[in-house]
């Protein structure tokens, strides 16, 4: 077993690289993190106990109480909770003779839930130890309960119980790319800043995370901030239902690679990072493969192309299940070793980033676009798309469709022609852009998925008439109180307030007061919360509460109804008069 | 001269602390008393409200008499007010939530060393408590919130002030109190 200063050595004692220490220190101990391991951590990097315990205590996949020598999460993303995530979990329960949320006496096994794992089209999926083991019922049920029973380390499971398939149904110009590892970079190698510009401008590139910032600002402000620049992949990929930097990693991660490396050599950059979502370890081993390949191939390291001049490389950093840091000052404090609160703006990453530097932190999508815009040319980019969105998007696509997985496709087509393309039958709702995005209803398919019109960081979310949209709404509500980060309170507070009005809604207990409360919740979340996670938290029951007043109509109670049964709960002080309830 | 408003006050699962405060406002009782007529309070000892203007509740609901009490209020009074940390979180009487109640019943009256009667008392004038202490909006529509334990005397009279001349009541910030 490595001991804490073994880790602390092989992270070379950099307290920058506390969360990938405290990840291997719980490998280490058994998956979790008792009070001597964080004091020695504490010591051995110099830093106070209370910000180490501070920062363990931040991500939900670092545990300061013992878990399960197996630690099985089941994904319940409301997709994965329609495919049956809750049979899964109760079935495993069952088999392994623990209760949800409880370790087995034997200490071998605990099971829970977490937030979606970003395989919401291979469903229902668990993480076991922090490996993503898809399609989880049936033999595949049995398999996981055996190889537990039996002791097996998560990762000598078999690889056929690991694989995650890429999901790719629709190829564009990116998941199509056949461009080979440098033939993109060669390009700008020798073209000048203002050339690249010109070409970034020209090709219109917005960020394809969410915010939609255009590139070419992005980049030409941080390569003119004083300092020496880092350039940051977001692989956070957090948003619910969206797994299609997923797929780009699995099949493309040269691109996004090359990408990063194309910014670098624009900006100057000599350092840079992918932030990998927790969920996505099973990555690692494939993404530290391609880093090496490339090094190997003179596409990073020192000296880059034989430039003597250009010095790049990248370092992957693991998430640790915090759906805010893929919010990216809340990543970058969380690159710096720190809980992942996001900071205030301004001043923005790409002025005052990583450790002061001025810092491009754009999405895994978006450096692979920029690569395939330098790889294949201007030309065949701006063929597709509309005016403000150029090029292609890749859509993960899951619910209550035949075909779920990965859609590449131009910017501008419409919700219904995505629905054809995954195969989507009667259609109650479709949710775009995940909890965050717009919930929309069968009046609006004829909509165009562009940042004029709707704009979708990735996810589709599809829901047929058998499905319950308030199920949905309460879903995503929980989601997001889950996941606040507690440091603003209209957030802290408003999501967990809004969970209670929702779940009484859902109840039938609700009323006009509830409504009431809802609205005034959305207004407070939306203007004062201090990040997009409050901002952006009110959506889904708003777009509920404005577009399904039928759905709404049939839950409301006349009068107002209190939250709990009033007679349920005088039950347990009857008894103990002697009283029969 | 207008005709004068009427309003009652109660405590619930409270201490009383908010109705000492609300005394508070010192000599101002004098001009409040012009505006407004004490209905059921424990100032008056009136045992129940008639119709009312407003309602100011002080405590949580932690029995069945005080959810009887609160009811009362709610269908007598138009404005029912949640007055200080009880009344809006469950305050200082809630920390027994984090027990169960038949058990905390069993322990007090059955377990304890030096009772002599070890039962848990059954009379039936008794009010039964609830499995946990409670907000008041989880069990009636609350209008308005005066956070504080207690809210501040200046809160009170701010609040009333504004109510009574007929404008929507906002707290002055000092007013506004957590703790
Ligand atoms: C709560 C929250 C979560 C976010 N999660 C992600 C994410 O997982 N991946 C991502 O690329 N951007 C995410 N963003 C957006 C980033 O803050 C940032 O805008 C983006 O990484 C910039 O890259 P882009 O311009 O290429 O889109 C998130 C934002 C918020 C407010
Ligand atoms: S809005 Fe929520 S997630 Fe963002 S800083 Fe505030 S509490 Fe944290
Ligand atoms: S809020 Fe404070 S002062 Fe008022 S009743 Fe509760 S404990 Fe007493």
């Amino acid at each position: 077993m490595r001991s804490a200063s073994d880790i602390l050595n092989a992270h070379r004692g950099d307290p920058t690289r506390l969360v990938q220490i405290l990840r291997d220190a719980q490998h280490a101990c058994g998956n979790w993190l008792p009070a001597r391991v964080l004091s020695e951590i504490a010591r051995g990097l110099g830093l106070p106990r209370a910000r180490v315990e501070g920062v363990a205590g931040f991500y939900a996949f670092l545990n300061l109480k013992p878990v399960g020598r197996f630690r099985v999460l089941v994904s319940d993303n409301v997709t994965d909770r329609f495919a049956g995530s809750a049979e899964t979990c109760g079935a495993l329960c069952q088999r392994l003779g623990v209760k949800r949320g409880h370790v087995r006496s034997d200490g071998r096994v605990s099971v829970d839930f977490t937030s979606c794992t970003g395989l919401c089209d291979q469903g229902p999926a668990l993480l076991v130890n922090g490996l993503a083991i898809p399609q989880v019922t049936g033999e595949r049920l049995d398999q996981v309960v055996r190889l537990i029973e039996a002791d097996t380390p998560v990762d000598e499971w078999p690889a056929d119980l690991r694989r995650v398939q890429d999901g790719v149904r629709l190829q564009g110009p990116v998941l199509g790319a056949t461009l080979e590892p440098g033939a993109a970079l060669h390009r700008v190698l020798h073209a000048s800043p203002d050339d690249v510009l010109a070409t970034l401008k020209d090709s219109k590139l917005r960020g394809r995370g969410g915010a939609g910032f255009p590139v070419a600002t992005k980049w030409e402000t941080c390569r003119t901030a004083p300092g020496d620049s880092v350039v940051v992949c977001n692989a956070d990929e957090g948003e619910p239902g969206t797994f299609k930097d997923r797929a780009l990693l699995m099949r493309r991660a040269d691109l996004v690679v090359e990408g990063m490396t194309i910014a670098a050599r624009f900006t100057g950059a000599t350092q840079g990072f992918i932030y990998l979502r927790g969920e996505y370890e099973f990555l690692l081993p494939h993404l530290n493969e391609v880093l090496s390949k490339r090094r190997a191939a003179k596409l990073l390291g020192t000296g880059i192309c034989g430039d003597r001049g250009f010095d790049f490389d990248v370092d992957v950093h693991l998430g640790a299940g915090a759906y805010v840091c893929g919010e990216e000052t809340a990543l970058l404090e969380s690159l710096e070793g720190k809980r992942g609160v996001p900071r205030h703006r301004p001043p923005f990453p790409v002025t005052h980033g990583y450790l002061g530097r001025p810092t491009t932190v754009n999405n895994v999508e978006t450096y692979a676009d920029a690569a395939v815009i330098f790889g294949l040319g201007l030309e065949a980019w701006k063929a597709l798309g509309t005016e403000q969105s150029s090029g292609s998007k890749l859509l993960s696509i899951a619910g209550d469709v035949e075909r779920p997985g990965i859609f590449e496709v131009p910017w501008g087509t419409t919700v219904r022609e995505v629905l054809k393309l995954a195969g989507a039958g009667s259609v109650k709702a479709v949710q775009v852009g995940g909890p965050s995005g717009e919930l929309i209803s069968p009046k609006e398919l004829d909509r165009r998925i562009a940042f004029e019109d709707l704009p979708c960081a990735g996810a589709i979310a599809v829901f047929n008439e058998s499905r319950d949209l308030l199920e949905v709404v309460v879903n995503y509500a929980h989601f997001f109180a889950h996941e606040s980060c507690g440091f603003c309170t209209p957030c802290r507070v408003g999501t967990h307030v809004a969970t209670r009005s929702l779940d009484k809604l859902r109840q039938g207990r609700g009323s006009s007061a509830e409504l009431a409360e809802l609205g005034t919740l959305t207004r407070l979340l939306r203007d004062t919360s201090h990040c997009g996670l409050g901002n952006t938290a009110p959506n889904a029951w708003r777009h509920y509460l404005d577009k399904f007043p039928d759905d709404l109509a049939r839950r409301l109670q006349a009068g107002f109804v209190p939250a709990f049964d009033v007679d349920a709960a005088l039950v347990a002080a009857r008894t103990a008069r002697g009283e029969t309830p | 001269m207008t005709a004068k408003v009427r309003v009652a006050t109660t405590s619930l699962a409270g201490c009383f602390g908010c109705h000492m405060s609300f005394l508070d406002i010192d000599e101002r009782i004098l001009p409040l008393l012009e505006r407004v007529t004490l209905d059921r309070s424990p100032l008056t000892d009136q045992k129940h409200a008639g119709p009312c203007a407003v309602g100011l509740v002080e405590g949580g609901v932690c029995n069945e008499d005080n959810l009887h009490v609160l009811r009362e209020f709610r269908a007598q009074c138009q404005v029912l007010v949640a007055v200080g940390a009880c009344a809006i979180n469950g305050g200082l009487p809630a920390q027994r939530n984090h027990f169960e109640v038949g058990d905390l019943l069993r322990r007090v009256y059955t377990e304890e060393p030096g009772l002599t009667r070890r039962v848990v008392p059954d009379d039936p004038e008794l009010p039964l408590l609830f499995d946990k202490v409670r907000p008041l909006h989880e069990l009636v529509k609350v209008d308005y919130f005066i956070p504080g334990c207690p809210p501040p005397a200046e809160a009170f009279w701010a609040f009333l002030s504004d109510l009574l001349d007929g404008k929507e009541p906002r707290l002055p910030k000092g007013a506004i109190r957590y703790d």
